[in-house]
């Protein structure tokens, strides 16, 4: 007689493991829940790390290669915690067109990292987006996720500078 | 439900809007909110029953001319006014049926006349979290019409004789797919709709699922019952995150309402729709890619056939269609056939939404039917390119299309003549570029594009994507080659021919088009190392001591 799965016990008693947790049985334990299972991860802690990609893996039984593999495979899904504030630069063809390369060469610059890093000190993040939706009003960025179109240099330096100083 | 209840539904609801004098619609889609569109709305909202004046204030999803916004629409007036802040809320309320407010009047007449609205019918009319707005604008009528009068064949043969091709870029006829999946052996098949609007500058998709979301929703199920199937997924990007919000809500108010379950409108027919999360990978648009990743596997494609309308989602029969695709079902069914297949031109039929962005007056979403000029598009409805400059190109079909010159825009827009001149209709993104645009620089966008987002699963795609960044990152630079442009034209020839999937077979387009309308720009840049755009940032050739 088959023994039945019995999932692992929580990593730790944090409230936000029983959020990731409900995802994972809202699916039954099913292996194609993963995906679902790592972004409300993400949502929950911010990024993902080897305890959480582990723990999701044993309780979705599916080998810890294939769940590191799917991180790594999509963009959305982050290894690193994000930093205090994050800065997004929408990299799309019409955000391009109107220069958000300058932007992010700017904001770089300013923030002496490259895009995807997050300063020393963990205040901000840089990051770019391959579109937004939000095309219409190129180039835009998003600042703590709040959209922001005809993004001019100035005020992306200005918006930095306040995150800066908090 | 059934169609009397619905006429029920629809009627309460003109009659409660009737107890209105007045309508002020605030488009809320992602551009106004963004401008303070939902500062507007509660200002409005305040003024309006301050006033004493009997006013329904409404959210809309997204009207269109996004370079207008925050737009608001009075009715019954049709009165747009374009740039409105909170502060203006009084003065819109004050002029209701008096004098319109001067400053804020806007003039979309060009904009709007040379559009013909199916797809986006309602932008602009309802407010896409209440669905019984939608059931009063003819929703899910088509649904139970189906379901009670029609068999799955003559439900097939209506879509195959409206002529209506695949939304998503390829342009495969809807018709003859459904039919496939129909035909396929299997008590289990799987209604899939494709929402990964991977394309980046073209957003028509995000706005038909948060302005319309029940128009996706119906289109699923009516394809569900003309197929057999009983279980459909909706693929968001998670980039979306309020499309998403919209869509959860539009599943729970279609269940309430009875309009997705078990046994709908009392027929054996069941149905319900699961969202599932994408998470930034543009090769899953690939439909063998987005199933592995709906099975929560890594997005890489396979190899077809056996293609999806046999064995798709878990082995089962698959129908997997784009969002506008499904968007345009319910207007055929109510319709007929007939009255699609005669807009349009005459191998593509029906209207196609377009993200216009890029150098151009009027940015936005707009619904043109088939066969329509370029010119007209770019001009009239765009209203031009902007500052004086000179219109040089658009691009249609993000990195898998290609860049159409000045002297090609009395083209008229179509699947077959799109893919003639070397470009494709793709999901629907046009982007304008002017004389400041270089036309390598854009090439080398997209490749780079296309080699950041190769799964890398085939060698041609993987390892010739990054071959021809390189390439294109010497020319840009200035110390490219006659040779490294021989090999480049050579290499994009390899990587179309030889790729698994349609990202590989068409990463190319951009440089091949590009080569064949601005070739010039390309041999500036390597013998005159000169940018004629100055966009690329050449140096100075730096003198070698001797």
């Amino acid at each position: 007689m088959p023994v039945p799965f019995t999932p692992p016990p929580l990593p730790s008693d944090d409230k936000r493991w029983k959020i990731v947790n409900g995802t994972m049985r809202k699916n039954g334990f099913a292996r194609y829940a993963l995906i679902e299972t790592l972004h409300t991860v993400q949502s929950s802690f911010g990024y993902l790390d080897d305890d959480s990609i582990r723990f999701v893996a044993n309780s979705l039984r599916v080998p810890l290669s294939q769940a590191y593999g799917v991180v790594t495979f999509y963009h959305y899904f982050s290894l690193k915690p994000p930093g205090k504030h994050t800065l997004t630069i929408c990299s799309g063809t019409a955000c391009y067109i109107k220069g958000s390369d300058k932007l992010v060469d700017a904001a770089a610059k300013r923030l002496g990292i490259v895009a995807g890093q997050t300063t020393g000190d963990g205040k901000i993040s840089l990051m770019t987006a391959r579109c937004v939706g939000a095309c219409s009003r190129a180039p835009v960025a998003l600042a703590d996720g709040e959209v922001a179109g005809e993004m001019s240099g100035e005020q992306m330096l200005e918006q930095l500078e306040r995150w800066a100083v908090e | 439900m059934t169609i009397e209840e619905l006429d029920q539904i629809a009627l309460s609801v003109r009659q409660e809007n009737a107890k209105y004098d007045y309508e002020v619609n605030v488009c809320m889609d992602l551009a106004c909110a963004s401008q303070g569109a939902g500062l507007l709305r509660d200002e409005l909202v305040k003024a309006a029953e301050a006033s004493g004046k009997k006013v329904l204030v409404r959210r809309t999803g997204c009207m269109g001319p996004c370079s207008s916004g925050p737009l608001v629409r009075v009715d019954p007036e049709e009165q747009h006014y374009h740039h409105v802040t909170a502060n203006y809320a009084e003065a819109i309320v004050a002029g209701l049926g008096g004098k319109p407010v001067p400053e804020l009047q806007c003039d979309l007449n060009d904009h709007f006349d040379g559009q013909v609205r199916v797809v986006l019918e309602n932008a602009g009319h309802i407010d896409p979290e209440k669905i019984d707005d939608y059931i009063s604008r003819d929703g899910y009528k088509a649904l139970l019409t189906v379901l009670t009068e029609m068999t799955p064949n003559g439900v097939i043969h209506r879509i195959t004789e409206s002529g209506l091709r695949g939304r998503g870029g390829g342009g495969y006829p809807t018709g003859l797919k459904w039919s496939t999946v129909a035909k396929a052996t299997g008590d289990v098949k799987y209604v899939v709709c494709n929402g990964d609007e991977g394309d980046p500058g073209a957003f028509m998709d995000r706005s038909v699922m948060e302005g319309d979301p029940h128009r996706v929703i119906e289109g699923m199920a009516i394809a569900a019952y003309a197929i057999g199937a009983s279980k459909g997924y909706i693929y968001v990007r998670a980039e979306y995150p309020v499309a998403v919000a919209r869509l959860t809500t539009a599943l729970r108010e279609a269940r309430r309402r009875g309009l997705l379950g078990s046994n709908l409108c009392g027929t054996p027919f069941s149905f319900d729709v699961e969202i599932r999360l994408g998470a930034g990978a543009f090769v899953c648009g690939e439909e063998t890619a987005l199933i592995a990743s709906i099975e929560g596997r890594r997005g890489t494609p396979k190899p077809r056939p056996p293609y999806p309308a046999v064995s798709g989602l878990w082995g089962k029969p698959t129908l997997l269609n784009n969002v506008e695709t499904y968007a345009n079902i319910a207007p055929i069914v109510r319709n007929g056939g007939k009255w699609f297949a005669n807009m349009g031109s005459e191998r593509s039929k029906g209207t196609k939404v377009f993200a216009l962005t890029g150098k151009i007056t009027n940015t936005g979403l707009v619904e043109v039917p088939m066969g329509i000029k370029l010119r007209e598009i770019i001009e009239t409805i765009g209203g031009g390119v902007p500052g004086g400059h000179k219109f040089k190109a658009v691009q249609t079909g993000g990195p898998s299309g290609g860049c159409i010159p000045a002297d090609m825009l009395d083209l008229g827009v179509s699947y077959d003549a799109l893919m003639k001149v070397g470009s494709i209709m793709g999901s629907g993104g046009m982007i304008v570029m002017d004389d400041t645009s270089c036309m390598v620089n854009v090439a080398r966008f997209f490749i780079e594009f296309c080699m950041t987002e190769s799964c890398g699963k085939c060698i041609p795609c993987r390892a010739g994507t990054a071959q021809m960044f390189t390439l294109l990152t010497r020319i840009c630079n200035g110390v490219g080659t006659m040779d490294d442009l021989a090999l480049l034209e050579d290499l994009c020839v390899t990587v179309k021919e030889t790729s698994l999937c349609g990202l590989g077979q068409t990463a190319p387009n951009p440089v091949l088009s590009t080569l064949k309308y601005f070739r010039d720009e390309y041999l500036e840049h390597i013998n005159h190392k000169r940018c004629p755009a100055g966009v690329c940032n050449i140096q100075a050739p730096v003198e070698v001591l001797a």
